[in-house]
């Protein structure tokens, strides 16, 4: 991947400091809206206290992620239209948060829940249910950790900078703020990396196109390149298979974005019912962002660069557009966006790991203080196994794998999801749609090279794989369920009320402590 | 009052049939129908989602948000 780019001392040093403010953040924010960081609510959810802004700059830091920034552009650059669904993406997936996450978010809040299994056990009174929700959402963390610390490699790169001693820097100095100030440290540094972010990119789509003679031959030139790669791209997307592809890309995306532990951990931690159901109207300054970001690509294309792989088209662009002091601005714009959802990841995998695997099964009566001590340390093995992962394996390789994890939280949505409506599915044949959607979308996914869609038979066009899966998942289950019928299905266990669930519910009790801060 | 939900399904009416919008012509700004279509939905939606908001608010919350404009259908 690298691309031998000039090594640039001023960019280094505006880079470096600015990730030295980051870090003095990270760690000062143990002492924010302070609480008890020996309780998992308190590391690992910020107390469930943070309001519409704070919620606003987590959200927005945890979900755009810094691969994002650098793969979306990556993949406009590659093949044009095709890569532009991350737009209708996520612009789709707030209106479908707003109205399944605040159910979640207040059953969770009544019943102390931190991840979507324990939610699953309290419904369903099922441990393999709730431990295949924990197993997917750990299988599908993982990855995406990793490609945080792949996007940080490629900005390095843009700097100029070889070899994996800086990433092993920056990840250790993470690792250490995460461990001591859990959820509060990327929520601070979120404010940093968003302003960065914005500015980076209302910079570059203003400057870069004054440059280039405009959007009008921006469009152009990338519509007379693209037929010409080897696998030839397009402006517009043409012919059936291409819009489907399109379609059900962005819809089982936006499905699969709130399953994700990331983003549940970030809804949770948020003060009431009210904050998240607002933020689902204000989180669209995101996508609009993400719209223009991707555009990166097109800019690079006009700009004639030619890059040896299509990761590298964003900090080629910026290296042969910006001057060395805004390059470094930009640069760790992308680096600290990829400490924000990497803590949050590893924060979420930790949740995971110490509720519904430790405290399930290995020390069922451990106090609460083990249980926060338990998280702190899954949170560093977590981001050492994702180093190795970056270091020793190759990159595509945490792609695929990534790619795979849409797949897989997509079929978490009946047993977390669906659940929240109603609870006709028979928890074995959740189970059993669960299982098979896996693995016929695994199997899927790696006979074609993972490619994200898939020629459906009969209707011959192409789709995504995750929907497909779903298809499968959804049709099992219900199978399952009436053969069943009622024998073994617990409803009586279920601990949730529906009133528990009902719109608004929460909001109208005080919320918990809110101590002085920002709000 | 849940009536108002409704207006969420026009973002997925509009975006997720793409012969709907896969077109060059009009050209807003030097960009293709494609783009400035998708792009303003955006605002669309989230201005959508936030009249959802307001309406299907309980008339409890009111006073603590400052404004007092809501209503309650």
């Amino acid at each position: 991947m690298t691309e031998g780019f000039p090594v640039d001392g001023v960019a280094i040093a505006v880079f470096s400091a600015l990730f030295l403010l980051v870090t003095v953040l990270g760690f000062v924010a143990a002492r924010w809206k302070r609480g008890d960081l020996g309780l998992l609510d308190e590391w690992g959810l910020g107390g469930r206290r943070f309001g519409t802004v704070i919620t606003w700059f987590l959200l927005g830091g945890d979900l755009f992620t810094a691969y994002t920034f650098i793969a979306v552009p990556a993949l406009v650059w590659a093949v044009g239209a095709g890569g532009f669904f991350a737009l209708p993406y996520t612009i789709l997936v707030f209106p479908l948060v707003f109205l399944v996450m605040p159910r979640l978010w207040s059953v969770a809040s009544k019943h102390r829940y931190v991840t979507a299994a324990d939610y699953v056990k309290g419904r369903y009174a099922s441990r393999g249910l709730a431990s295949a929700v924990a197993f997917t959402g750990l299988l599908a963390t993982m990855p995406y950790i990793a490609l945080q610390l792949v996007g940080i490699q490629f900005v390095l790169g843009g700097l100029g900078i070889e070899g994996e001693w800086p990433l092993v820097i920056a990840f250790a100095i993470l690792a250490a703020y995460t461990y001591t100030s859990g959820l509060r440290a990327p929520a601070m540094i979120a404010l940093v990396k968003d302003t960065l972010i914005y500015a980076t990119v209302l910079v570059a789509i203003i400057y870069i196109p004054s440059k280039l003679g405009g959007w009008d031959a921006i469009f152009s030139s990338a519509s007379e390149e693209l037929p010409n790669r080897d696998e030839p791209g397009a402006l517009i997307p043409s012919g059936a298979d291409a819009q489907v592809a399109y379609a059900t890309l962005a819809l089982g995306s936006a499905m699969a974005l709130f399953l994700y532990p990331h983003a549940l951990t970030a809804v949770l931690s948020s003060r009431s019912q009210d904050v998240v159901r607002r933020n689902m109207s204000l989180l669209p300054a995101w996508t609009f962002l993400l719209g223009l970001m991707a555009l990166l690509g097109y800019m690079a294309i006009a700009a004639g660069l030619n890059v040896s792989e299509p990761n590298n088209a964003v900090p080629a662009l910026f290296v042969d557009m910006f001057p060395s002091w805004f390059l470094g601005v930009a640069f760790a714009a992308i680096a600290i966006g990829a400490l924000v959802p990497a803590a949050v990841m590893s924060i979420a995998a930790a949740n995971l790991f110490t509720r519904n695997v430790w405290k399930e099964f290995v020390r069922p009566d451990c106090s609460d203080a083990e249980e926060s001590q338990v998280a702190k340390i899954v949170s560093l093995v977590v981001k050492v196994g994702a180093l190795v992962f970056v270091i020793f394996l190759p990159t595509q390789f945490a792609i695929d794998l990534q790619l795979l994890g849409g797949v897989w939280m997509l079929q978490t949505l009946p047993a977390v999801m669906i659940a929240l409506y109603t609870r006709w599915f028979h928890r074995w044949g959740l189970l059993a749609g669960w299982a098979v959607g896996m693995v016929f979308g695994t199997w899927v996914a790696a006979s074609q090279d993972f490619v994200p869609v898939w020629e459906l038979p009969v209707l011959s066009v192409t789709a995504y794989t995750a929907l497909a899966a779903l298809a499968v998942n959804l049709v099992v289950a219900a199978v399952v369920t009436v053969v069943l019928g009622a024998r073994g299905r617990a409803d009586e266990l279920d601990e949730t009320r529906p009133r528990v669930y009902e719109e608004l519910e929460e909001t109208r009790e005080p919320a918990p402590v809110v101590e002085a801060g920002v709000r | 009052m849940r009536r108002w939900y409704l207006l969420l399904a026009l973002p997925f009416l509009g975006l997720l049939y793409p012969p709907l919008y896969s077109a060059e012509d009009p050209e807003l700004f030097g960009f293709p129908f494609f783009y400035w279509y998708q792009f303003a939905w955006v605002p669309l939606t989230a201005g959508l989602t936030y009249l959802v908001y307001r309406k299907t608010r309980p008339a409890e919350r009111a006073p603590a948000q400052g404004s007092g404009r809501f209503s309650r259908t």
